[in-house]
């Protein structure tokens, strides 16, 4: 259960560093590590005790598997997290050319 | 499996804590490599051979495009602290309280949800599979595959690997037209 809660302040650092921090390139640091989190915490609910890897191996007597499912999942959200960071980071390295900083609150030309 | 795995954890937290709180912002993506890797780490512990392959490849990537990044601008951070000093007069950082304080309101609502999830979870380690022992059972004369991951996203779930393909293009194409835009001054 200790697993569950540790993973649960990872998240709430990666909030944390979103929410305050003032330099792009920091908030998506912050961002990744509530992906990190998830995916740790979707891998820990599939875990079985005393399970092996689930890849087959031909022998009968190995019917204990690791839960594929939430495996399956987290793979595919993985490589979204790629798509989706490189994405953020484009922008920042377009901002940084545009306005000479990393600083969100010195982006204000689309201010009223 | 609990105890590594917790003390894995914990020095994924405090990686996680120093690269938020470094005044370079190199050594704050080398402590995000830590938290990555920790969690390639994690992964092998947790019998999931295929997904930290797929981390380590992930995690390189990010961290050698963030790099390059970096490099290619500045490496200073920005200071924010509560107290302000401007001409000799120091007054209180109002948009940093208030941001920390935003940070305590979704925190309490967040455990509130974290609250009533763990009340529904087994144990670690006690999981029982439901719809999976489907897949367990049939993987191999349906599919062909054996590594049960691979039949899952590739055909049992195939469906959502195109959807996959689908943003990864996407994100491909919003990267290349932002680059090739030119910034008006």
């Amino acid at each position: 259960m200790i697993v569950y809660i540790l993973c649960f302040i990872l998240f709430q650092v990666g909030l944390f560093g979103i929410l305050t921090s003032r330099n792009i390139i920091k908030i998506v640091i912050g961002l990744s590590f509530m992906e990190f989190s998830v995916y740790l915490f979707l891998v820990l609910i599939g875990y079985i005790e005393n399970a092996s890897a689930p890849i087959l191996t031909g022998n009968p007597a190995q019917t204990n598997f690791v839960d594929p499912l939430p495996q399956a999942m987290v793979l595919t959200a993985i490589v979204i997290g790629l798509a989706t960071k490189g994405m953020l980071l484009t922008m920042a390295i377009r901002i940084y050319k545009k306005f000479g900083t990393f600083d969100i609150r010195k982006v204000t030309s689309l201010k009223g | 499996m609990e105890l590594i795995l917790s003390i894995l954890l914990l020095f994924m937290i405090a990686g996680a804590l120093y690269a938020l709180f470094a005044k370079d912002l190199l050594s704050a993506l080398i402590a995000c490599g830590i938290v990555g890797y920790g969690l390639v780490i994690c992964f092998l512990l947790l019998k999931a051979p295929d997904l930290a392959i797929v981390q380590i490849v992930v995690e390189s990537i990010t961290l050698i495009i963030m790099v390059a990044v970096v490099l290619d601008s500045t490496r200073e951070d920005l200071k924010e602290t509560i107290v302000l000093k401007e001409k000799g007069v120091s007054y209180i950082n109002a948009k940093y309280v208030f941001n920390v304080l935003t940070v305590i309101v979704l925190a309490l609502f967040f455990l509130f949800f974290f609250n009533q999830a763990i009340d529904k979870l087994e144990p670690l380690g006690q999981h029982v599979t439901r719809m999976s022992s489907a897949y367990i059972e049939h993987a191999a004369e349906k599919t062909g595959s054996a590594n049960l991951v691979t039949g899952v996203i590739f055909d049992f779930r195939g469906y959502d690997t195109l959807g996959e393909i689908t943003i990864l293009f996407t994100a491909v194409v919003g990267v290349l037209t932002i680059l090739r835009l030119k910034g008006r001054k």
